[in-house]
């Protein structure tokens, strides 16, 4: 039991100094990110005014891949080392990665519309993309469909790290198959291709995604630390009720 | 100002693009916020250090 | 310790053998992964004019026609060989000479003849008077500049 606790009661301390810095990160990195991206940078040669949607599309298909490798880490630590926070990091993480994963598809819908002439194409990337999604939701699935929660944890981690093929594949979909989907422009062999004046606030808006990420996900796991500590004590009181039946069942027969 | 508002006739595009993000976002840490909440709430009322004061007098076990 | 260990490498073993058959799979499944054929491909492949496919590469610049009937003709080269492309229909906005596009339809006759037509942009983002400054001192990508 109290290998159980003093764990999360340290990670409870830490969260309480990080948290209001990761709080005041977002703040300060998505209004800068915002102030640039949308009155302090240009329209693009070609695509104009629509380029300013990459600066949420960009940093939420970014963020779907890392939340998904975070959990995926996770879900290896607590099958592997058996960690009490792993489960609940990967736990915390899956809403979060989802709902990231859900804007990139919705605001890349968006653009490709006007863009492309199209809403949705089955290309390798955005199809790779759909299937992270629903990854995500299998994952928060399984973690919920066992009474005992243990099990749905080792589970979904299995599942976890089975979908982490995945995330390679999105990664270099653009570079091994032909999709209408473009390369990559920043993260790519002989540096970003993308002019100093819309990088900017690119980084700026993925960095305000990370801090969001780091804070919601703090919130996430204090809640998940509690969930953990009901779940013990409520297993506890029905063992005491057991114990206690069969002290009384032993007197009276 | 509405030239902003336009952007360049992708206005249409933009905007719900932002909408949305700020909408999921912003919701999904109303959700974490009331799930951490709950949850606290949830081990107080089960914690026997602080039931006494959590809890109504009346309430057995 | 020794539960640790085995765990670890019956988790590495697994993603090995998992990554190794994904790779396998997509190997297998090529064809029906890729988006789109280039010129070059489908000049070899010679497809069966019922087959639907679709066509990628960029607009040669120069080549793009308007016909009788609101047909618009164009060619699409991969720098390689080209193929010519017969369309009816609303054209993307990012649809223009020596971009990408891409062209679904049916081989007929050696002319492509699409229902549907999609832009595709390279990853290249930049200002305006940038991509002017950089057409006037000749630091241009060649491969926008065929013909």
């Amino acid at each position: 039991m109290i290998h159980r606790f003093a764990n999360p009661t340290r990670f409870v301390r830490l969260a309480d100094v990080i948290q209001p810095w990761a709080a005041g990160m977002t703040f300060l990195f998505f209004v800068t990110g915002l102030y640039f991206g949308l009155f302090a940078s240009p329209a693009d040669y070609q695509q104009g005014e629509t380029v300013r949607i990459m600066y949420i599309h960009v940093p939420a298909a970014w963020m779907a891949l890392f939340c998904y490798t975070a959990m995926a880490a996770a879900c290896g630590t607590a099958l592997i080392w058996k960690h009490p926070l792993a489960d609940l990091a990967a736990r915390a993480t899956a809403p979060i990665g989802a709902c990231f994963t859900l804007l990139a598809l919705v605001t890349g819908s968006l653009w490709g519309q006007p863009m492309w002439g199209t809403w949705w194409v089955w290309d390798a990337r955005l199809t790779s993309v759909l299937i992270l999604f629903f990854l995500y939701l299998g994952y928060m699935a399984l973690n919920n469909a066992f009474d005992d929660a243990e099990r749905g944890f080792k589970a979904s981690a299995i599942l976890a790290l089975v979908g982490f093929v995945n995330v390679p594949i999105i990664k270099f979909s653009v570079d091994w198959w032909n999709t209408l989907h473009q390369p990559a422009s920043v993260l790519k062999a002989g540096g970003p291709a993308i002019h100093a004046s819309m990088l900017t606030p690119l980084i700026l808006m993925a960095l305000a995604f990370k801090a969001y990420y780091l804070w919601v996900l703090l919130i996430r796991m204090r809640g998940e630390i509690n969930a953990m500590k009901v779940r013990a004590l409520r297993m506890r009181q029905v063992q005491q009720a057991d114990m206690a039946d069969k002290v009384a069942a032993g007197k009276v027969g | 100002m509405a030239a902003f508002f336009d952007m360049g006739g992708y206005g249409g595009f933009v905007w719900p693009a932002y909408a949305i993000v700020a909408f999921v976002m912003v919701g999904l840490w109303i959700m974490s916020r009331r799930f951490q909440r709950t949850s606290s709430d949830e081990l107080a009322a089960l914690n026997p250090r602080t039931r006494r004061r959590q809890q109504e007098p009346n309430d057995e076990t | 310790m020794k539960r640790k260990h085995k765990r670890l490498t019956f988790v590495m073993i697994g993603l090995l053998l998992l990554g190794s058959s994904a790779a396998l799979i997509l190997t297998a499944f090529e064809d029906n992964i890729v988006f789109f054929y280039s010129p070059t491909e489908l000049v070899d492949k010679k497809p069966d004019p019922a087959q639907r496919l679709r066509i990628g590469g960029l607009v040669m610049a120069g080549s793009v026609e308007k016909l009788a009937g609101a047909v618009v003709a164009f060619t699409i080269t991969d720098t390689a060989k080209t193929v010519t492309v017969q369309y009816k229909g609303i054209l993307p906005d990012l649809f223009r000479e020596g971009q990408g596009v891409v062209a679904e339809g049916h081989l007929k006759g050696g002319v492509f003849q699409a229902d549907e037509v999609l832009a595709k942009h390279d990853e290249n983002y930049m200002p305006p008077e940038v991509a002017e400054a950089l057409k006037q001192s000749g630091q241009w990508k060649p491969k926008e500049t065929t013909q």
